[in-house]
């Protein structure tokens, strides 16, 4: 092995944490913003830039080194105070760094990097910084004259400045009744800092008998994260947050009587788990240690947790139906097992997943881009960048995100003449956030732009016969027209947001990855488009279901409903093709033991189950099967590895028996014309539809 | 490696004898991973005939042919006896499903005979060559050849 070639990979690798950490601390850069608090975000981007350069010149990367040091030499005027931030240099930083990590890409696949190019980037940086001699090739500067120190650096009042909170607490009875406990909330608090905890005991009567609590915290959190804590108990108890004052007043003097009291068992709070608040404040980011693992090591251990898991329930399953004399015994080591591994089974995923930021911040750089383009003002914000979701979706999202921001940079926001008329602020606002919530992962685009031009949506629908020129649509039912395959609003072909491909190939990426995307739309007001993820692509949320007796799993994003039909809901058109009317729509009825070739349910038909699933093209189809058995996360296994594609399979997955059963793939079923086997229900699914 | 037990196996081959509808056929065992029991398979819509389904072997899904009905003979009837061969075929794993293993056998690769040329055998395809011992004829899989071949499309 190429010892050489695997430190450079390691340098690639750090490049890019060196760039997160620039364009971080750009995003904290703005004119207004306090020297003081900023000084400590200049450093670190100079010490980014600075280790950046300093690998790339012992790797013989002349183009890396010569721009990294005329980036570095601008950032140290900046440092040193010599040049102050201004928009415009905020500006030429995101241009340079950018153009960084144009070159360490370039770097690592050995692309040619244009000199001319080059040369004209180092001087518009080097324009930035205090006058000195514009050389291009500043690598060649005498290091006399603003050579750039040792990286020694003293940061005086970059320390957080602590604050101390008197914090009140008084739950009510409700508080209890549901379950919460005030020793996990002060445990969360003295994990932020130092906590001294005060009971107070009720007068008789008094709240209900019960008990409060004075805390004095100092601590760096903001007073927000405090807040937070309090989350969900908001409601079930009187609480307050106060900065206690340099004089040390007593916000609220002490009730008569000798307080009790007591403080939370220090034991207990060291010890105690971190808690799950969200991500620390932007000041002073925690160092995170980390490890670099091959990727493919975390996923064949993903694979042995998963047969773990596996093994773990067909050995429950064979016990349930061995009866051993001593069975409470084994149920319970069972059940500890089954703990167990589910908990190894979620630590391992976490492995897999990744922050979101990596992704805004190409977001951040592609808005930058297209902004320029199209010669439009836009402000991007970001939330929740700490959001984790597995690697594959991270991967998966680069393109569909891509396409939306275009698209609202393009279509959605207006120019700055048509925002003036409007009485908008000039620059557009974009606000892209991750969060997650039940399990999944929510991406919302929002814009502030004219919203979807609903009049022009629907007329191009008609005129591309998407639509029945008679047709009555709701105004969100003609958002949604944009996902339909085939549509495209731009009136004029924009270098911006391609051709054809419009948000329908978005819908379609997103619902690959088990997605779904909705938008809501307000004219004149923006647009938000939010987007719907699994956590992992490596576990699926399935409902498993009986079909002339194969077991068949169904993907749950797809269900909208299940439904057991009464006979005269049911009816039939030609010789095989059914319908289900659900309060009055006509759905077409697939059979999926037709579909698979299962041969016939012996089942009577108002004993069997029809799932209504909704497909790429919104409409709504029933698959019938025989039965449910179950709901459940299965992890997915691919057949492709040693066999290969089945149509209207998915994937396989094992059940707790060991027994492989299939994922069906609900829109491959649905819009596959064949499987509607007759050809007249092709022309009733239509009917249906509009 | 060294050389002493290079030279013992150098011209020697070894090959696993089963039997699949009363007929000897045999593998190299280099491609053979284990040995498995019959277990009830999860049958594949649109598979062709001779794909039984697939199994779980141990995580992976392995797609399970008989080699019978492969061949061209009369399928078998699963019965707990059968055994399964789970083999390796470059990436791809797949098992077939035979009627029993009968022996291990060390040829050196002289013996081995090509194939007669018999046009419109639906079998020869499969086969890579014959061995006769003892007044057997036995013939040698072409596993590769007999594996389901990875549909990469959706189309049946």
């Amino acid at each position: 092995m190429a010892t050489l070639d695997e430190i450079r990979q390691v340098f690639f690798v750090e490049c890019d944490e060196q760039l997160e950490t620039l364009t971080d601390g750009l995003g904290e850069l703005h004119p207004e913003a306090d020297a003081g608090e900023v000084s400590e975000t200049i450093n670190a981007m100079f010490r980014a830039v600075h280790s950046i350069k300093g690998g790339a010149a012992s790797f013989g990367l002349d183009a890396l080194t010569s721009f990294a040091h005329a980036f570095e030499s601008v950032l140290d005027d900046l440092r040193l105070g010599h040049i102050s931030v201004s928009s415009e240099l905020v500006r030429e930083f995101y241009r340079a760094s950018d153009h960084l990590a144009d070159l360490v890409t370039g770097g690592g696949t050995g692309a040619e990097t244009d000199e001319a190019i080059l040369n004209q980037m180092i001087s518009s940086i080097l324009a930035m910084g205090i006058d000195k001699s514009n050389e291009p090739d500043s690598s060649e500067m005498s290091p006399e004259s603003f050579g750039f120190q040792p990286i020694m650096l003293d940061f005086p009042g970059v320390e957080p400045s602590e604050e101390a909170y008197q914090i009140k607490f008084s739950p009510t009875r409700a508080l209890y009744d549901l379950g919460h406990e005030p020793v996990h909330l002060f445990r969360e608090l003295a994990s932020m800092g130092d906590l001294e905890t005060e009971a107070i005991l009720p007068e008789l009567q008094e709240n209900d008998g019960l008990m409060s609590w004075r805390l004095r915290l100092v601590t760096t959190a903001a007073p927000q994260e405090l807040w937070d804590v309090f989350d969900f108990v908001g409601e079930l108890a009187a609480i307050s947050v106060d900065v206690e004052d340099a004089n040390r007043s007593d916000p609220e003097p002490d009730p008569d009587g000798p307080p009790d009291s007591t403080s939370v068992d220090d034991n207990s709070v060291d010890k105690d788990e971190k808690p799950s608040t969200p991500e620390v404040s932007r000041k002073a980011p925690p160092q995170k240690t980390t490890l670099r693992v091959d990727l493919d090591l975390v996923d064949s251990l993903i694979n042995l947790v998963g047969e773990l898991v596996i093994n773990q329930s067909v050995l429950a399953q064979s016990v349930a139906e061995t009866q051993f004399s001593e069975a409470t015994r084994i149920d319970q080591a069972l059940e500890e097992l089954k703990t167990l591994s589910r908990q190894i089974q979620e630590g391992v995923m976490n492995l897999r997943a990744q922050s979101v930021k990596p992704l805004f911040q190409r977001m951040a750089r592609i808005v930058r881009e297209t902004a320029d383009i199209a010669g439009k003002n836009v402000i991007l914000t970001t939330e929740g960048e700490s959001t984790e979701v597995d690697r594959t979706v991270v991967e998966h999202l680069v393109d569909p995100l891509t396409h939306i921001l275009r698209n609202s940079i393009d279509h959605g926001i207006e120019d700055a003449q048509t925002r003036k008329g409007r009485g908008k602020p000039l620059e557009g606002h974009l606000r892209l956030s991750a969060v997650h919530r039940s399990g999944r992962v929510f991406i919302d685009i929002s814009d502030d732009g004219g919203g979807v031009n609903r009049e022009r949506v629907l007329s191009k629908a008609v005129e591309k016969g998407l639509v029945s020129p008679d047709a009555t649509l709701s105004p969100a039912d003609i958002d949604r027209l944009l996902f339909t395959p085939g549509f495209s609003t731009a009136e004029a072909v924009t270098n911006l947001s391609g051709r054809g491909v419009g948000m329908d190939v978005v819908n379609r990426e997103i619902q690959k990855l088990g997605g779904r995307i909705s938008i809501t739309s307000e004219p004149g007001a923006g647009t938000t488009i939010s987007i719907s993820l699994p956590l992992t692509l490596a576990v699926l949320d399935g409902m498993v279901v009986d079909v002339a007796g194969q077991t068949l799993v169904i993907p749950i994003s797809a269900i909208v409903e299940t439904i057991r039909p009464e006979e005269a809901k049911l009816s039939h058109v030609g010789p095989r093709s059914k319908m289900v009317n659900v309060r009055d729509v006509l759905i077409p009825i697939i059979e999926l033991s037709d579909v698979f070739s299962f041969g016939n349910s012996n089942r009577p038909p108002t004993e069997r189950v029809l799932l209504l699933v909704e497909t790429e093209n919104q409409a709504l189809t029933a698959f019938a099967v025989d039965r449910i058995y179950d709901q459940r996360q299965v992890v997915i296994k691919s057949l492709e590895n040693n066999y290969g594609r089945v149509p209207g399979i998915a994937a396989a997955t094992i059940l707790g028996d060991g027994k492989i059963a299939l994922i069906v793939d609900p829109d491959e079923i649905t819009s596959n014309p064949a499987n509607s086997h007759d050809t007249s229900s092709v022309g009733v699914k239509k009917k249906a539809l509009s | 490696m060294n050389d002493s037990t290079d030279a013992r196996h150098e011209h020697k081959r070894e090959l696993i004898i089963f039997t699949v509808a009363e007929q000897s056929f045999c593998m190299d065992i280099m491609q053979v991973r284990e040995i498995r029991g019959w277990t009830t398979v999860t049958v594949l819509p649109h598979a062709p005939g001779y794909v039984l389904g697939v199994v779980n072997l141990r995580g992976a899904v392995v797609p399970i042919v008989d080699l019978a009905a492969r061949l061209g003979l009369p399928p078998l009837k699963p019965e707990a006896r059968h055994v399964i061969l789970v083999t390796q075929i470059a990436d791809q794993v797949v098992g077939f499903f035979v009627t029993a293993v009968s022996d291990i056998l060390s040829v050196p690769p002289s013996s081995i005979q090509p194939m007669p040329d018999m046009s419109g055998a639906e079998t020869s395809e499969y086969i890579e060559g014959l061995i006769v011992v003892e007044d057997t004829t036995i013939s040698i899989l072409n596993a590769a050849a007999a594996a389901p071949a990875i549909a990469l499309s959706g189309t049946a």
